[in-house]
């Protein structure tokens, strides 16, 4: 394809060319196009089909507010769905697909759907496939699922990188266009640390699409000339391509920067897109005006674009979109597109004027009072019908129609807080309400000011105000001169003529029937003709399209356009790519992972691990000859249990608990009591919830007269630690007591078996024989000759057993010495799996039944919550519903055949009772195989459990389809007594 | 002090690690002994006078302060984050206990968390895409609380091109990798 229709002119660089695919067809522009100018300049119209009917469709703008030119960009990972061409910056090789059709973009199978659209009315959906009920999920759903959407995913992988980032700054403007320059040059030049951004790569905004002069020269020369000076002052940082997405609290803003979607593939280690969270102490939205069109019929062929969007095209692109063009227009800007194109060669074959009283245009053929009723045409623009003021028609052969309606105000940012912009009439839209986020002032066409001039002097003053708001003071810039002409519209929102469809909502298909059947069905709110219609439901977010549905509703129900009123704005101001949204928090990086003491002694050992919270956390070490978990953690219990195994329970909380009132404040947040433990030991502690629910457990030491050693469930250690500085901090200043989380500071292992004491002894510097460090006893030792340490003489294996900890450098070291030391007792070191069978078998209550909705006396530890004292939760924890005596209590279980497989979640039933909710008993909190009983075991939350011992039941899982005969038994099936532990 | 044991560095090998990315040079530092220093209730004037007798010097909010042999930042109202060199005051707790006495509860933290030393010409386009302290708009010697990569970390500026960061130490593989890939978008 040559470049049949670029014309002199423009801002792009002709001594390079860049070489493009659209549906593999090859073209070529030039550094400076967007995809769609440089395939105007190729003579290429049609590069879309609509959402619903199919419709062949070609650029209606030259903005972010597209909502016909869509296309896939890219292949592979990097295909990326729905991209406006109007904004896709032009790249060598870049590679675009047209989406929406099959099998090809110029014979569209399904556009079937524009014959059929009688029966695709706004609701149509709503009203069909009503009946049968039962073919909705599984028939008629998934057709229309198949049938909508525009663009595909193409499931692959993205290879590229995404980044989040923070910035700070005096002065955030949004928009760089004469407005925004102005401002951000008036709080540069004062000292004040400035951000520009704006969405487009080039700054200038309109200046760059206009051809009326800014001092003297081309407006774009000046916007060249001030980016260049902001360039050098270290206080202020241009962001081109990035996009301002919403207005959040206190001056935060969201913006999306497009690093790499201007090259083929990110440079090594750059992030394709970074999503910065800008916190501003003002921000001035400057972000211009969007035209909206007129709606007539047929007016969404591929030719027909706003007027504004076709002299973008010829002025900052050098394309003439037709050879022989018309211009369709209700007030004075449009008829700029005219002068422009004339001059710049194109013939101009008309100007259909709304109103009466336009201005006349030498050497072009004005129509006055007449407006276009429709269009011919079906892959791009042939003619355009008028009805002339006298009713007369006539037909008139042109290939690109520019259409102005009036511009309207991008409110979007201002409106984010849910401030409703109000009605100008003098330009005919809505503008900025006063109630918009605080610190955010507004300026140039975005304020509804829509002269050069106008935009030149509201920025400089809104960046006066701001810094003045500040408390910072600036220099009054002398303003450039530039054009102030009034604004003058004659508002016509849709023509009135025939039956034909006039559309209103290009990308959701939304006609002005559709806005009269919503009407007709009472969906009058614009809230409700929003839903009902999809009016501005699309990815453009009805840019274009809005305010003329609204207006037509209001012509319909005889109300004015503010009383008819605008839906809420919301953020983002333009999609957003999820991978933005996610950062550098994907896939193996999604989250950090803490890794324990003994993490690179299990990695060597070829360790399983199992995520706990961040933690990777050794669930088993298979050896050699193991094939199956189950050998490995049987093999790790049964050794513990013979003679001594070692574990690493770093993960738990560790929170030092120090000051003159350690003891009274532990008696507060614990149920039971703390104040009277002896120094040298430690107690297991219970910790309520204010409404009398077990929020968690742990063993408590007591290190010195006004210290404590809180240790917490691995799950909740920054949960407790949150709970406690709440207690000390809003609860009881009064207090004395600091707290600070040791958790990584202490490398922590369990010693459990028989031979704990005497492997431990090899390391331990003092004396630990029972007498020495008794059951529950506590306290600094030193280890290997004199390293400090501490040691605990508590278990939950059911185990003589210690919990030893060394400062955490030293924890791979000690593991490897306890081993080492230690190899006469052939010790093990095992993992979560084999602890999980331990507590179980003890009977020790862990995540299943500390489930947030069971009390201390469902777990049967009713008596540790002391009467004797005040504390959290023990007032609630007495209410009658949660000391019913036939509530539930923990119970353990066991298959009556050893053979019998029990699955935690199974439920409680009597033998020979339904399998009904009315009949159910309880379930199965926790279950493991224990190798020590020979069977599957479970503990479980059972109906006055403490009276059913001995009982046989039914364990009933409906979902895995299991029914297991099983006994119910005390929960300590090791040991019952203590004897082992106390050894 | 403990002959017997090996002690490991948080990113497992026997010497901290010193990583290059672009202009960016992570040192992680491991020869820092760390504790925390607490005024008990009421006890904050006793606490200064012995602070100032030992030479802990006990900033002001959001402030760091060098000295010898210890330096402190500020973390929490009448609490700091106190450093010495670890090869004379691996007993840091222990140290301050001493001469603090019964003004304040002292913690150890050397072994709670991972320090890295950050150096580049300016450090401004790392630590705006991975935590939201106006670095470029702070002092020097601006000690805060920050989350970077999801983790609560402590940042303090030396200078603009100089930074010490302290964050979990069970995490430190994490954040400096985090470093090295906002290092990699940053230059």
């Amino acid at each position: 394809m040559n470049q049949s229709h670029r014309i002199p002119g423009g801002q792009i660089d002709r001594t390079k060319v860049l070489r493009f695919t659209l549906d593999g067809v090859p073209y070529w522009g030039h550094p400076g196009d967007t995809l769609a100018s440089a395939l105007l300049a190729n003579g290429v119209r049609l590069m879309g089909r609509s959402f619903k009917y199919h419709r062949p469709r070609g650029p209606l703008s030259a903005g972010s507010e597209e909502p016909n030119a869509l296309v896939e960009l890219r292949s592979g990972g990097r295909q990326e769905p729905n991209t406006r061409a109007t904004v896709a910056e032009l790249l060598d090789g870049l590679e675009a697909k047209s989406q929406n059709r099959w099998p090809s973009l110029r014979f569209d199978a399904l556009a079937i759907n524009d014959r059929l659209n009688a029966f695709f009315a706004a609701g149509f959906y709503y009203k069909t496939f009503m009946w049968p009920k039962s073919f909705w999920e599984k028939l008629y759903e998934p057709i229309i699922r198949r049938a909508a959407g525009l663009g595909s995913v193409s499931r692959q992988e993205d290879p590229d990188g995404y980044d989040k980032g923070f910035l700070h700054c005096d002065l955030l403007v949004i928009g760089a266009g004469p407005a925004g320059l102005m401002a951000a040059l008036t709080a540069g030049r004062a000292g004040a640390r400035v951000i520009v951004a704006d969405e487009d790569f080039a700054f200038g905004g309109r200046l760059n699409a206009e051809s009326f002069a800014v001092a003297g020269g081309a407006g774009a020369d000046w916007s060249a000339g001030v980016v260049a000076e902001l360039a050098t002052l270290p206080n202020v940082r241009l962001m081109a391509r990035t996009t301002v997405l919403g207005a959040f609290d206190h001056g935060i803003y969201s913006a999306v920067e497009r690093v790499s979607d201007h090259v083929a593939v990110p440079a090594v280690g750059k992030p394709r897109q970074v999503l910065w969270r800008i916190y501003s102490g003002r921000a001035i939205l400057a972000g211009g005006a969007t035209e909206r069109p007129i709606a007539f019929e047929n007016n969404d062929r591929p030719g027909i674009m706003l007027a504004g969007a076709l002299r973008a095209y010829a002025n900052r692109w050098g394309v003439a979109v037709g050879e022989r063009v018309a211009v369709f227009v209700n007030n004075d800007d449009g008829l700029r597109t005219a002068s422009d194109l004339q001059a710049k060669g194109v013939d101009v074959v008309a100007v259909i004027d709304s109103r009466e009283g336009g201005e006349l245009l030498p050497g072009i053929r004005h129509l006055r009072g007449a407006e276009v009723i429709d269009t011919s045409g079906r892959l791009g623009l042939k003619a355009i019908t008028v009805r002339q003021s006298d009713g007369r028609t006539e037909e008139i052969r042109v290939d690109a129609l520019g259409v102005s309606g009036g511009w309207n105000p991008n409110v979007n940012i201002h409106s984010h807080h849910r401030s409703r912009p109000v009605w100008d009439n003098t330009i005919s839209a809505f503008v900025p309400g006063a109630d918009g986020p605080p610190g955010l002032l507004v300026a140039g066409a975005a304020a509804g000011v829509m002269s050069t001039h106008g935009a030149l002097r509201t920025g400089r003053d809104a960046a006066l105000a701001a810094l003045e708001s500040l408390g910072r003071k600036a220099a009054a810039i002398d303003l450039p001169e530039a054009e102030d002409a009034p604004v003058r519209i004659t508002p016509l929102w849709h023509v009135a003529h025939g039956k034909g469809r006039a559309w209103i909502d290009q990308q959701n298909d939304v006609t002005v029937k559709d806005i009269k059947l919503a009407q007709q069905e009472n969906f009058t709110s614009v809230e409700h003709l929003k839903r009902y219609t999809t009016l501005g439901m699309a990815t453009d977010q009805g840019k274009t399209g809005n305010v003329i549905g609204l207006a037509v509703m209001a012509e319909l129900t005889g109300r004015t356009i503010p009383e008819t009123g605008t839906t809420i704005y919301r953020p983002p101001y333009t999609p957003v790519a999820m991978g933005a949204l996610a950062g550098r928090s994907r896939g193996r990086e999604f989250k950090p992972y803490r890794l324990t003491p003994s993490h690179h002694w299990a990695a060597e050992q070829g360790a399983v691990f199992v995520e706990v919270g961040n933690w990777l956390r050794t669930q088993w070490v298979p050896r050699a000859d193991e094939t199956e978990w189950r050998q490995s953690v049987d093999r790790e219990v049964l050794a513990t249990r013979r003679s001594v195994g070692i574990c690493d329970v770093t993960t738990l909380g560790k929170i030092d608990i120090q000051g003159t009132d350690a003891g009274a404040f532990l008696d507060r947040v614990y149920a039971n009591t703390f104040s009277t433990l002896p120094v040298g030991k430690c107690r297991y502690g219970l910790m309520l919830r204010e409404d009398g629910i077990v929020f968690d457990d742990g063993t408590t030491a007591r290190m010195g007269e006004h210290e404590y050693v809180m240790t917490t469930t691995t799950a909740n250690a920054v949960t407790v630690f949150r709970h406690l500085e709440f207690c000390r901090q809003c609860l009881w200043p009064d207090l004395d007591v600091q707290l600070i989380s040791t958790t990584e500071a202490w490398a922590q292992f369990s010693v459990a078996g028989p031979n704990a004491r005497r492997l431990l002894a090899k390391i331990v510097d003092q004396d630990i024989s029972d007498a020495a460090f008794p059951y529950m006893g506590a306290g600094n030792v030193t280890v290997c000759g004199g390293l400090r340490a501490r040691l605990f003489r508590i278990s939950f294996s059911g185990e003589l057993a210690f919990e030893i900890a060394v400062p955490t450098r030293y924890g791979d070291a000690l593991l490897r010495e306890m081993l080492a030391r230690g190899a006469e007792f052939d010790p093990v070191v095992y993992g979560t799996e084999a602890l999980g069978v331990m507590r179980i078998e003890k009977g020790h209550v862990a995540g299943g039944e500390l489930n947030g909705q069971s009390t201390a006396l469902n777990m049967g530890l009713g008596k540790m919550v002391s009467r004797k004292k005040d504390s959290i939760g023990m007032v609630l924890s007495q209410r009658e519903g949660l000391t019913d005596p036939d509530g539930y209590r923990l119970v353990g279980v066991k298959p009556v055949d050893p053979l019998g497989k029990l699955t935690a979640g199974s439920h409680f039933l009597e033998i020979g009772a339904a399998s009904v909710v009315a009949n159910d008993g309880g379930w199965l909190t926790s279950k493991v195989y224990s190798p020590h009983i020979g069977s599957d075991i479970a503990l479980g939350y059972l109906k006055a459990g403490d009276r059913k011992i001995g009982s046989r039941m039914r364990a009933v899982n409906l979902v895995g389809g299991t029914d297991t005969e099983i006994e119910i038994v005390s929960p300590h099936f090791f040991d019952p007594d203590g004897e082992r532990l106390r050894g | 002090m403990a002959e017997m044991l090996q002690a490991m560095t948080a990113l497992g090998a026997r010497s901290p690690a010193v990583v290059t990315i672009g202009p960016l040079t992570v040192t992680e530092r491991f020869d820092i002994a760390f504790a925390s220093v607490a005024a008990r209730r009421g006890q904050m004037a006793r606490l200064a006078k012995a602070a100032k007798a030992a030479k802990v010097p006990l900033p002001d909010p959001a402030r760091y302060q060098g000295g010898t042999p210890y330096c402190a930042f500020w973390v929490a109202p009448e609490m700091w984050l106190v450093e010495a060199a670890f090869a004379s005051h691996e007993l840091i707790a222990a140290a301050l206990k001493d001469a603090l006495g019964d003004t304040a509860s002292i913690t150890e933290q050397t072994d709670a968390w991972v320090a890295f030393d950050l150096a580049a010409p300016d450090l401004s386009p790392l630590l705006e895409r991975l935590c939201n302290v106006d670095f470029p708009g702070v002092p020097d010697g601006y000690a805060t609380r920050t989350m970077l990569e999801h983790l609560g970390c402590y940042l303090v500026r030396l200078g603009p091109g100089a930074v010490r960061l302290y964050g979990p130490r069970s995490s430190a593989k994490s954040l400096l990798h985090a470093l090295e890939v906002a290092a990699a978008s940053a230059w």
